[in-house]
C-alpha cells in the first residue's frame, strides 16, 4: 500500500473520531470565562408537586480549578445538585455539595449520575418551552443558560 | 512505512479485542442472572383502583420495577425506558406487562400512581397499596427500600430503592433483572428472544 492511501486511511479515521467526538449536533454552548456549558435540558414535570430535573456538561477550559458553588432556577425555589449513587444495584439521592470541575476537564450532569434537582416549583415544566438558569461559580460568577424543556419521557437532547 | 504499517495494523487489533471483549463479558454477564426459581408474591392496588396479584399478571412477561414518584432521576429514566421497550415490541407488546411499584405509598396513592405512570406510556401498570402490603411486595421480589431524612427534599424525605427492572416469565417466575441504563433496544432483543 502506497504512503498515500495510508494517510487516506488515517485521516478518513480522524475525521470520523472527530466526529463521533463533537457534542450533539446543533447544541449551544454557553461560554463564561474558561467554563463552557452545553448540552442543558430538563425533562417536562407532571404538575408542579414533584421535582423536577435538569441536565448539562460543564467544561472548565482553564488551568484553575472551578467550583460550581451554587444554582437559580426561575421556574423553581430551589435549585441544587443531587446526586444518584448506586450500591449494590440500590439508587440512593441526596445533594452534591459544591461541584469541582479540575482544570481541564468536563463534568458530565446525566440521567443516573449528577442532575440539577429543582424543587418546589414555581410553575410546571411544558414540554417544548424554555426557562432560565444561573449557575454561581466561584471564578466565573454567575452564567446564564438557557434551558429547554424536553418530553417527560427524554432520555437527552436529540443528537 | 513498515513502523506505520505495523501501527495501524496494532490499533485495528486492539479495536478487535476491545469489541470482541465487550461482547464476550456481555454474553457471559447475562447468565448469572438467569437464577431462575423463585416466585414472587402481592397484592397491591392498581392505579384505577382495583386490587391485584401476581396471579392477575400470569400469561404475560412482566417487567418490574420499584421506584417513587417524587424521583426526578432514575425512576422517570426506568419509565420512559419501559415506554420505549413496548414501542420497540410492536405487536408483541401484547405479551408483555411493565407494572411500576411504588415503595412510597404514604405520598403514592392510587391518583398520584395513575397520573404518574400515564404520562408515560399507557401500557403502564402502577401499582400501591398499605405499607405493608407494599413491604411485603418488596419482600418477596428480594428488593430493597428505604427512607432517609432529607431536609432539602420535598416533605422532608427521600427513597432508596433498588434499581433493577425484574423480569417474570408468563408463568410469574423470576427469570432475569436488567441493570439501570441497559438499552431499551437490547432489552427488546432479549424479550424477543423469550416470547
Amino acid at each position: 500500500m502506497s504512503i498515500f492511501k495510508f494517510l487516506s486511511v488515517v485521516a478518513a479515521l480522524t475525521f470520523l473520531l472527530t466526529v463521533i467526538s463533537m457534542s450533539p449536533v446543533g447544541a449551544e454552548t454557553v461560554r463564561e470565562g474558561d467554563v463552557a456549558i452545553d448540552v442543558v435540558w430538563a425533562r417536562a414535570s407532571i404538575g408542579t408537586s414533584r421535582p423536577a430535573a435538569a441536565y448539562l456538561t460543564i467544561r472548565n477550559e482553564g488551568s484553575e480549578p472551578e467550583v460550581l458553588a451554587s444554582i437559580k432556577a426561575s421556574v423553581s425555589e430551589l435549585a441544587e445538585v443531587h446526586k444518584m449513587t448506586m450500591t449494590d444495584g440500590i439508587a440512593r439521592m441526596g445533594p452534591a455539595g459544591a461541584v469541582k470541575i479540575p482544570a481541564g476537564s468536563e463534568v458530565v450532569l446525566n440521567p443516573g449520575g449528577l442532575h440539577v434537582m429543582l424543587m418546589k416549583l414555581k410553575q410546571p415544566l411544558k414540554e417544548g418551552q424554555k426557562f432560565t438558569m444561573t449557575l454561581i461559580f466561584e471564578n466565573a460568577g454567575p452564567v446564564d443558560v438557557s434551558v429547554p424543556v424536553l418530553g417527560i419521557g427524554a432520555r437527552g437532547p436529540a443528537k | 512505512m513498515r513502523a506505520i504499517r505495523y501501527t495501524l495494523w496494532g490499533v485495528a487489533l486492539v479495536a478487535l479485542v476491545v469489541v470482541a471483549g465487550h461482547q464476550l463479558s456481555h454474553f457471559l454477564g447475562t447468565d448469572p442472572d438467569e437464577v431462575s426459581g423463585f416466585r414472587p408474591t402481592f397484592t397491591l392496588v392498581n392505579h384505577q383502583g382495583e386490587t391485584v396479584s401476581e396471579v392477575t399478571y400470569r400469561g404475560n412477561w412482566a417487567l418490574v420495577f420499584f421506584g417513587f414518584t417524587n424521583c426526578p432521576d432514575i425512576c422517570p429514566t426506568t419509565l420512559a425506558e419501559f415506554g420505549s421497550i413496548m414501542d420497540g415490541l410492536g405487536d408483541e407488546a401484547a405479551g408483555v406487562t411493565p407494572l411500576f411499584i411504588t415503595i412510597d405509598p404514604e405520598r403514592d396513592r392510587v391518583e398520584k400512581v395513575a397520573e404518574y405512570v400515564s404520562a408515560f406510556h399507557p401500557s403502564i401498570v402502577g401499582l400501591t397499596g398499605t405499607d405493608k402490603q407494599v413491604a411485603d411486595a418488596a419482600k418477596s421480589f428480594k428488593a430493597y427500600f428505604e427512607r432517609v431524612q432529607q431536609e432539602s427534599a420535598p416533605d422532608g424525605y427521600t427513597m432508596g430503592h433498588t434499581s433493577v427492572v425484574y423480569l417474570l416469565s408468563p408463568d410469574g417466575y423470576f427469570v432475569r433483572t436488567y441493570q439501570f441504563g441497559e438499552p431499551p433496544e437490547m432489552i427488546v432483543k432479549d424479550l424477543r428472544e423469550r416470547i
